[in-house]
């Protein structure tokens, strides 16, 4: 899977999380980028990632993920990892 | 009318996923008749996506919620020092979310059994301290956790038995909860012991919800308990089913009866099969006893149904069900006809039947009536369980004679028809009426029939039993209850008064009957009884004047000219249809000649 790839279907699972139809994630985006996005939702969304990329985050992933490039970059690793 | 991702059996990562757009949906398809509750959620940990799930699962129920949701863990505190957002909000029910990681005393292994009795004694007191406060201080209905089993088992199989053990300790102090669920009313268990179990407790208590966000459940779970939560409101509000109509063909039975012959159907403990649905039969008869009544909707020769009924090894027969409709018209009809015949509305029903397209035509032309998807024989009495349909909050006198009274109704209507004049009829019942103020025994059976009678109910005002019990002790209410019994039986309390004095004035805020005593003239009996009450009312309570209220609903078209009949006058009416009535007591006519009055 390729990083734009990830992007996508990351994009799937916020608009659903967030209800919006054409909310668009990148690299630098962060929380406050995001009406709702608060310390609940995130809970519901780290979920949500975890079924959609079939992986589990780690604590410490959870609690370092500054934005949603950092996101990608753990769903890479993890994607790498399982080949 | 229901929300197809909150269906059993429902995924629980598409109800967390798409929660906005569920809320959105159900907002915009709410019943006219929905209910509005306040719920206040105390949490001992966090309850935030608790309470978001929740808010779904009432909302399919019809109930709309508002939420008054403590600060994290502080679910003690609030009640028990007054928090003054809670003591504003009011709350009509109290949902309490505590977990074991809320128990801060647990036995050591050096403690002996007297210091272990006195913790579990101090645990048991701190949360009876705290329903007792909630119960005298805001009058609410309480939903509170038992406890689920800890995730790890320090001796292993010996914490089940012995005292040091942490499972023993639970088990112990969920019976002290119990306890306090028995000799209190208004009190409920929402029993996550057993959700956990049948969700799995290892996954449950995935400890990584705990230590990231505080959560005593893994996310996933949530709508589970949400959904067994939205199960005992809605039961406490009257929004159970009451009826489970059922196909027969490999619904009761394996085969057809009709080409296999009664000697072909599969029933019994011959084979695998047989026992399936044999076991499935003896569920669905144990609903007789909880006051469910059952119905037969069957494509069927009467004839064939009924030797279907009468195999010698099923659990069912014949007279088990209050109607049988064995015929080949459509099924959805046959609900309908049902529905009439019973006094009940549609959205009362369940229609259980292992062929889909029959239950695709129920669900598209009888709206209302729940569908559950019977697959697998082996499954029907999981799949049919795990809806809650018939969930037990008050398991009343009233509702284990239930099914009596239908057949009882039955035989009314065979002497019915041997009279040419309704009012020898009814003479001929020897109807006798208790009709009295409001007595303790009956405060459950009378907060019951608020939330429960939707036709004969002209404000529809719902009570909880606290409010009725306030209202019996004022002064400033007349309250009356009226328990109708004839030759054939005693139908309970069946109607309902409550009027608040202002002025001079008594203003009826709630005026209800049962549907079972339709016709019977039981309602000028209560009218007779008002105005009596009413003119023996001296000093500044006393009454000169009545004022009946109707509210237009979506279900109480019935009632409409309720206070016309009474000889009351239109006095104003909104483009709505909803109408005040007034009737000065002085010109009131004694209207019942056929009841006998016990007052």
């Amino acid at each position: 899977m390729t990083r734009q790839e990830i992007f996508s279907s990351l994009n799937e699972v916020f608009r659903d999380v967030f209800d919006e139809e054409d909310l668009t994630v990148d690299e630098t985006t962060t929380a406050a980028d995001v009406e709702g996005w608060d310390s609940f939702a995130h809970v519901n969304l780290v979920l949500s990632v975890e079924r959609r990329f079939n992986m589990k985050f780690t604590m410490v992933e959870v609690t370092d993920m500054k934005n949603v490039g950092a996101m990608v970059d753990i769903l890479e690793r993890r994607a790498a990892a399982d080949k | 009318m229901s929300h197809d991702l909150l269906k059993i059996p429902f995924d629980p990562h598409k109800i967390l996923a798409k929660r906005k757009s569920i809320k959105k949906q159900l907002l915009e398809n709410l019943p006219s008749s929905f209910l509005e509750k306040r719920i206040a959620l105390l949490g001992g940990s966090t309850t935030r996506d608790i309470m978001e799930i929740l808010e779904l699962f009432l909302l399919n129920y019809g109930i709309k919620p508002a939420f008054y949701e403590s600060e994290y863990g502080q679910y003690w505190q609030d009640v028990m020092f007054d928090a003054p957002s809670l003591v504003s909000f009011a709350p009509d029910i109290a949902v309490v979310h505590t977990s074991n990681r809320n128990i801060t005393r647990y036995p050591e292994p050096d403690d002996d059994s007297a210091k272990i009795d006195e913790s579990l004694n101090a645990e048991a007191q701190k949360f009876r301290m705290f329903w007792d406060k909630l119960r005298s201080g805001y009058g609410c209905s309480i939903i509170q956790n038992n406890f689920e089993y800890p995730f790890y088992r320090l001796m292993g199989n010996k914490e089940a038995s012995d005292i040091h053990g942490r499972v023993n300790f639970i088990t112990r102090l969920n019976m002290k909860f119990y306890e306090y669920a028995q000799q209190c009313g208004n009190f409920y268990i929402n029993d996550i012991n057993y959700i956990s179990s049948s969700y799995g407790l290892e996954q449950w208590a995935d400890p990584f919800y705990w230590y990231m966000y505080k959560y005593s459940l893994c996310l996933p779970a949530i709508p589970l308990l949400a959904h067994n939560i939205s199960n005992i409101v809605k039961s406490i509000y009257g929004k159970n089913k009451k009826v489970l109509t059922l196909d027969l063909d490999n619904t009761l039975w394996g085969g057809v009866v009709g080409d296999d012959g009664v000697n072909g159907i599969a029933v019994g403990q011959e084979t695998s099969e047989g026992q399936a649905y044999r076991e499935f039969q003896e569920y669905i008869k144990a609903h007789l006893k909880l006051g469910v009544l059952l119905t037969v909707n069957s494509k069927n020769d009467r004839e064939n149904a009924l030797s279907g009924l009468n195999h010698p090894d099923g659990a069912l027969r014949p007279e088990d069900f209050a109607v049988i409709k064995a015929n080949w018209e459509p099924k959805s009809l046959n609900i309908m006809e049902t529905a009439a015949e019973l006094s009940l509305l549609p959205e009362s029903f369940v229609f259980a039947d292992d062929n889909p397209a029959e239950r695709a035509i129920v669900e598209d032309q009888a709206p209302g009536v729940a569908v559950p998807v019977m697959e697998k024989p082996e499954r029907y009495i999981q799949t049919l369980d795990k809806f809650g349909f018939f969930e037990v909050t008050n398991l009343s006198q009233d509702d284990l004679r239930r099914g009596t009274m239908y057949k009882e109704n039955a035989e009314r209507a065979t002497l019915m028809a041997s009279f040419e004049n309704y009012r020898d009829y009814l003479l001929s019942l020897e109807m006798k009426a208790e009709i009295r103020a409001f007595e303790p025994v009956y405060m459950s059976r009378i907060a019951q029939l608020t939330n429960k009678s939707n036709q004969f109910n002209l404000t529809t005002k719902r009570y909880t039993q606290g409010e009725i019990e306030a209202a019996a002790q004022d002064d400033r209410f007349v309250t009356l209850y009226g328990k109708l019994e004839d030759k054939f039986g005693d139908n309970g309390v069946v109607s309902v008064v409550i009027g608040r004095i202002d002025e001079r004035v008594l203003h009826v805020e709630l005026w209800l009957m049962s549907c079972r005593v339709l016709k019977r003239d039981m309602e000028y009996a209560m009218m007779d009884t008002l105005v009596k009450r009413c003119r023996s009312l001296k000093g500044v309570t006393g009454v000169t004047k009545i004022l009946g209220y109707y509210y237009k609903s979506a279900k109480n078209a019935m009632v409409k000219d309720f206070y016309d009949r009474m000889e009351f006058t239109k006095q104003s009416e909104d483009t709505d249809g909803n109408a005040v009535w007034i009737l000065d007591i002085d010109n009131y006519k004694t209207k019942n000649t056929v009841v006998e009055v016990i007052d």
